[in-house]
């Protein structure tokens, strides 16, 4: 490793060609050795009991010890199960507001980041926090601020317990979850903005482009891959949410909370019928598989540009 | 871009625009004003539960808004030792480092592999990495878990390493490949020419220029080991081996009514991260928002 290549290097290296065979299919082995520790664990870890997961959504099966194959019982129980009906709206609930509130927030945060001249990385830090702050401690910390007797309610005078009741714990929840997911798509979106191309804003402005005309036309056009996969990735998450319902309410007060991944979990580790557990997955799989899909679709006709 | 910088200074010495120039400047007000109040909602209750950890119970009832009129520190060594803190952090730091480590090493291995040797099957490798990385983790937890009964190895702070490694390499390779894309073929070909060996190549070319990636990896892995949750309170149920946000989340149980203990003990678990945050957190963010896809 002495010295750069010299200018006919690449020549020298030719050697005849059965060596050159040789030398990839050397290489292609050492490549995939580099590769095995990966592809192993994945396959015992993910994949493995992913597939496994197809099979026992199919049997009767307590979690541990023999499964019994019962054929589609397990779909036709989900399909005309309330519960399920139930935590479905929540997901559409949840879908919605996890979509549009830290997005507006976020691309408010981004655009008014992009305009000023000084402190851009104060706020950006300022912002990001609570997305660094364990799902744990941001809980904990507005199970206190939402308490009805030591919290912000309580200061104001207002007796409400919006965790303790059906009618607003999946939206005090779900505020939680917004509040910690804003801030991040913030900084994307900021990144995002300084890559657009300040002449354009130029351009706006002497045809008399006002600073929301400019937002609409310039700033978002500009933004638009990241938007897509923020909207993508927000399909996908709020159909794996789970941390902050599990801490916060367990799906209650009688269900009031519930989503499909935490009504899995409860079927799974406390009913003991992960066999019905295993259906729910792997819904929720088939339907995030599909999203994927149509991002995918939508990309190759040229979408993203 | 010269010739508007020009532009501009030249406008700007002209009579005309220069009231146009400070009313722009006053324009900015609501938006620092705006962006102010952003911030104090983003750390505002960060802030608070600071606040609550030197209360007592009686001072939050009150008045649990307000800031502490007296430092009283109890609440900490209350905390600390009631939570068995001291133990349940040494578990979250054998966390921390055997994910950071042991995924460095995987991932690296991979993304050196995917980027620099011509693999064939490449394409369909980096593929199922970014449906790996997207899978709900809902699809394979109960099959994982009977497994991991059947090995031993729940209860088990390896086990519970093992599938941080499973879950978080295939990011991890997928950030350190589009690092390893931008070292230059030559390098790779002179070691190659030089006689060294792909392992060789690997540790003193690749290695010494990846060390910024690494660095990103190992942080947000780190972080993600340190705040993780759900594969924490699914797999570990022995209190001996807890890691810290599990353990954190009992006491918080236990404690419910108790705010000032439990704001105490929450900030055992946020002030590391956020020092560390706020000193590194130009990887921090590199990393984290690269890995969207968790």
């Amino acid at each position: 490793m002495t010295a750069a290549p010299a200018p006919g290097g690449t020549a020298l290296a030719a050697p005849p060609r059965s060596g050159a065979r040789r030398l990839r299919l050397r290489r292609g082995l050492i490549g995939w050795a580099f590769l095995a520790p990966l592809l192993v664990l994945n396959v015992i870890v993910v994949l493995g009991p992913s597939l496994a997961t197809v099979w026992y959504s199919f049997t009767d099966w307590s979690g541990i010890g023999p499964a019994k194959f019962v054929g589609g019982a397990n779909y036709v129980r989900a399909v005309t199960d309330p519960a399920v009906r139930e935590a479905l709206l929540h997901n559409a609930i949840w879908f919605v507001l996890f979509l549009f509130v830290p997005m507006a927030l976020g691309l408010l945060g981004a655009h008014l980041i992009n305009q000023v001249t000084r402190f851009r990385m104060l706020y950006r830090t300022l912002f990001f926090i609570p997305y660094v702050t364990a799902s744990v401690i941001n809980a904990a910390i507005w199970k206190m601020l939402l308490s009805p007797d030591s919290g912000i309610g309580h200061t104001l005078g207002i007796d409400q317990a919006w965790l303790g009741d059906p009618k607003t714990s999946l939206y005090a929840v779900n505020f939680v979850v917004d509040w910690h997911w804003w801030g991040f798509l913030a900084v994307i979106f900021f990144a995002a903005m300084q890559g657009v191309d300040v002449q354009l804003y130029e351009a706006a402005r002497l045809d008399g482009a006002g600073r929301w005309r400019q937002f609409l036309s310039v700033t978002l056009p500009g933004i638009r891959p990241t938007m897509i996969f923020v909207v993508l990735m927000t399909i996908i998450w709020s159909l794996k949410a789970f941390d902050y319902i599990f801490i916060m309410t367990h799906g209650g007060p009688a269900n009031s909370s519930d989503v499909v991944s935490t009504l899995m979990y409860d079927q799974a580790f406390n009913q003991y019928s992960a066999g019905y557990a295993a259906a729910l997955g792997l819904s929720m799989t088939v339907i995030v598989g599909l999203v994927l899909a149509v991002y995918q679709f939508l990309r190759r006709k040229g979408w993203e540009e | 871009m010269s010739s508007t910088v020009i532009e501009r200074r030249g406008s700007a010495l002209r009579p005309g625009t220069a009231p146009r120039r400070r009313r722009r400047r006053n324009l900015h007000f609501p938006a620092y004003l705006v962006l102010t109040v952003l911030a104090l909602f983003a750390i505002g209750p960060a802030v608070l539960m600071v606040f609550n950890a030197f209360k007592s119970n009686a001072q939050i009832g009150a008045s649990p808004l307000a800031p502490p009129t007296s430092l009283s520190w109890s609440n900490f060594s209350i905390a600390w030792q009631q939570g068995d803190f001291g133990a349940t952090m040494r578990n979250s730091a054998i966390l921390v480092v055997g994910s950071a480590a042991g995924t460095c090493v995987i991932a690296g291995l991979a993304a050196y592999a995917l980027s620099h040797l011509d693999l064939p099957g490449r394409g369909g490798v980096i593929t199922y990495l970014f449906l790996a990385s997207s899978m709900p983790v809902q699809l394979f937890v109960v099959p994982l878990f009977s497994l991991w009964t059947d090995l031993g190895l729940t209860d088990n702070l390896f086990g519970l390493i093992v599938i941080y490694w499973a879950t978080d390499a295939p990011f991890a390779t997928l950030l350190l490949r589009s690092f390893l894309l931008k070292v230059p073929k030559e390098y790779v070909e002179a070691g190659r020419l030089d006689g060294a060996s792909e392992v060789q190549i690997a540790r003193r070319v690749m290695l010494p220029l990846a060390w910024p990636g690494l660095m990103t990896v190992a942080l947000v892995v780190g972080l993600w080991a340190w705040n993780e949750f759900f594969w924490a309170i699914t797999f570990i149920h022995d209190p001996a081996k807890r890691p810290i946000s599990t353990s954190f989340m009992a006491f918080q149980d236990e404690n419910s009514t108790n705010w000032g203990l439990s704001s105490a003990a929450a900030l055992f678990m946020l002030v590391p991260i956020l020092i560390l945050f706020l000193v590194l957190q130009r990887r921090f963010v590199a990393g984290l928002t690269s890995g969207g896809l968790k």
